[in-house]
């Protein structure tokens, strides 16, 4: 006998891979899809109804720039009618004034705007967009002004840790509830450029004491989230609260992923919305079952306290380090690929000087 | 930006925008649902959330609150501040 999984309490709606950014670190696939696969308007309605009916609480609209669809409003609207919480995750810099009010009026309720320094020279040089940093302050102020909650995500990277201080302020400055201080999370292209990215030791002991100081500074006034590099951790994540067990994904071009990684594992085999119904995806699709709860543990997990806590850390890291992904996630301390971890980051984690052949910057067609 | 709210007796809490009480029906609990965050209720935190309607202060919730549970009145002025802190600290709740 097994018991039922849990059903999914939201979803992140990748409603297209394009964007004008195009940031190092993106944890999209390499192999970005084209506008020419993406599922259209209808499709996101129903994948919007299905959602609602199987459960789920919040949409996560993202991307790519999800404002690069046109008919976002449409499924904005559409959300909202069925009782989903929505949330706009955006880099801010195709968002005018006018389109920005018509969603709130449909009832969006949240922006998260990305920054990727405090000032235009480091923000656009990670961008890899001039005038995003400009355009990004704009929309911050709009939000503001219209009285959308707004939650400013700090990407974190060895280029702009110097800036964490700074970008509190402006986060403050412009009225917004939450910061999420993200140390960029290396998979996709972030991964491709891990070597660029990563902050020294001395770099993130420096941003853990800034948060904390701030945290307490700004109790009840703005609320942090902060995300640590996986390659100075002692335990893993438990990433996506535990593999199908609270999130999905869809992508672009439908595919239904337990998260937006996922495709980085070799066996997995996913389907696609419109194959089955999706709360049959949820259920039994293989790619969810493969690790879902705590049958697929080897040791140290499956003997681990910590086995319902942490999931075993993160799959597609597992696969990106210790090379499969039905192993202990390497971040763990406990991991016998833990080590090989700690080596990345003294190796890669070093003081380097940065100019512009450092990143592989994202773009259409995969990585050169 | 906004100071701190601190609550007390007086204090008249609202759910800010962007914050909303809903039943889950799948579920069949109460949720908070909040920017890129939800927290489910329990029988008493669902108790007190269903009466935060930004007229009534701490001070008439807490009587509602006595009167139906038949509990010490000023244990649960002590409870319901605590609890209405943390959800304001949390960014859930505004006065």
């Amino acid at each position: 006998m097994t018991t039922p999984p849990p059903l999914p309490l939201a979803m992140l709606a990748e409603l297209t891979h394009r964007c004008p950014q195009r940031c190092p670190y993106c944890s999209n696939p390499l192999e970005l899809s084209r506008r020419s696969l993406e599922l259209d308007t209808a499709a996101w309605l129903g994948v919007l109804d299905e959602a609602a009916a199987l459960g789920m609480l919040q949409i996560h609209f993202s991307g790519g720039e999800p404002t690069a669809r046109d008919d976002l409003e449409a499924l904005v609207e559409h959300a909202e009618n069925k009782g989903l919480y929505t949330n706009l995750i955006t880099s801010g810099i195709l968002l005018d004034r006018q389109r920005l009010e018509r969603l709130a009026r449909l009832g969006l309720q949240h922006v998260q705007l990305s920054f990727q320094g405090a000032e235009p020279i480091v923000g656009d040089h990670i961008g890899g967009y001039a005038g995003g940093h400009a355009k990004k302050l704009k929309l911050a102020a709009m939000v503001s002004d219209i009285g959308l909650p707004l939650t400013i995500n700090a990407v974190m990277c060895r280029e702009n840790m110097h800036q964490l201080e700074a970008m509190i302020d402006l986060a403050v400055g412009f009225g917004a509830q939450r910061l999420e201080v993200a140390n960029v999370q290396y998979y996709g292209w972030g991964l491709s450029n891990r070597n660029a990215l990563l902050p020294t030791r001395a770099q993130l002991d420096q941003a853990t004491a800034t948060v904390e100081a701030a945290r307490e500074r700004l109790k009840g006034i703005l609320v942090f989230d902060y995300v640590v590099p996986d390659y100075y951790a002692k335990r893993p994540k438990a990433c996506m609260g535990g593999w199908a067990q609270r999130f999905l994904n869809v992508n672009p071009e439908g595919l239904v992923l337990p998260c937006h990684a996922a495709q980085t594992i070799p066996d997995l085999k996913f389907e696609r919305i419109g194959d089955r119904p999706l709360a049959d995806i949820w259920r039994d699709n293989q790619a969810f079952t493969r690790f879902r709860g705590t049958a697929w543990m080897p040791e140290p997990c499956v003997s681990c306290d910590k086995r319902e806590v942490d999931w075993g850390g993160c799959r597609c890291q597992a696969m990106a380090i210790a090379g499969r992904a039905d192993v202990a996630d390497p971040a763990c301390e406990l991991s016998p690929d833990h080590d090989v971890m700690l080596a990345i980051a003294e190796a890669e984690g070093t003081e380097n000087t940065m100019d512009d052949t450092d990143y592989t910057y994202r773009q259409i067609g995969g990585s050169t | 930006m906004s100071p701190r709210a601190v609550i007390v007796e007086t204090s008249v809490p609202r759910l800010p925008r962007g914050v909303r009480l809903k039943h889950d029906e799948v579920r069949s609990q109460w949720v908070v649902l909040a920017p890129e965050r939800m927290f489910a209720l329990d029988d008493i935190a669902q108790a007190v959330m269903q009466d935060v309607d930004g007229k009534r202060s701490v001070s008439d919730i807490v009587d509602g609150l006595a009167e139906k549970f038949q509990a010490p009145r000023a244990q649960i002025l002590v409870d319901v501040t605590a609890m209405l802190q943390e959800f304001a600290d949390k960014g859930v709740l505004e006065t």
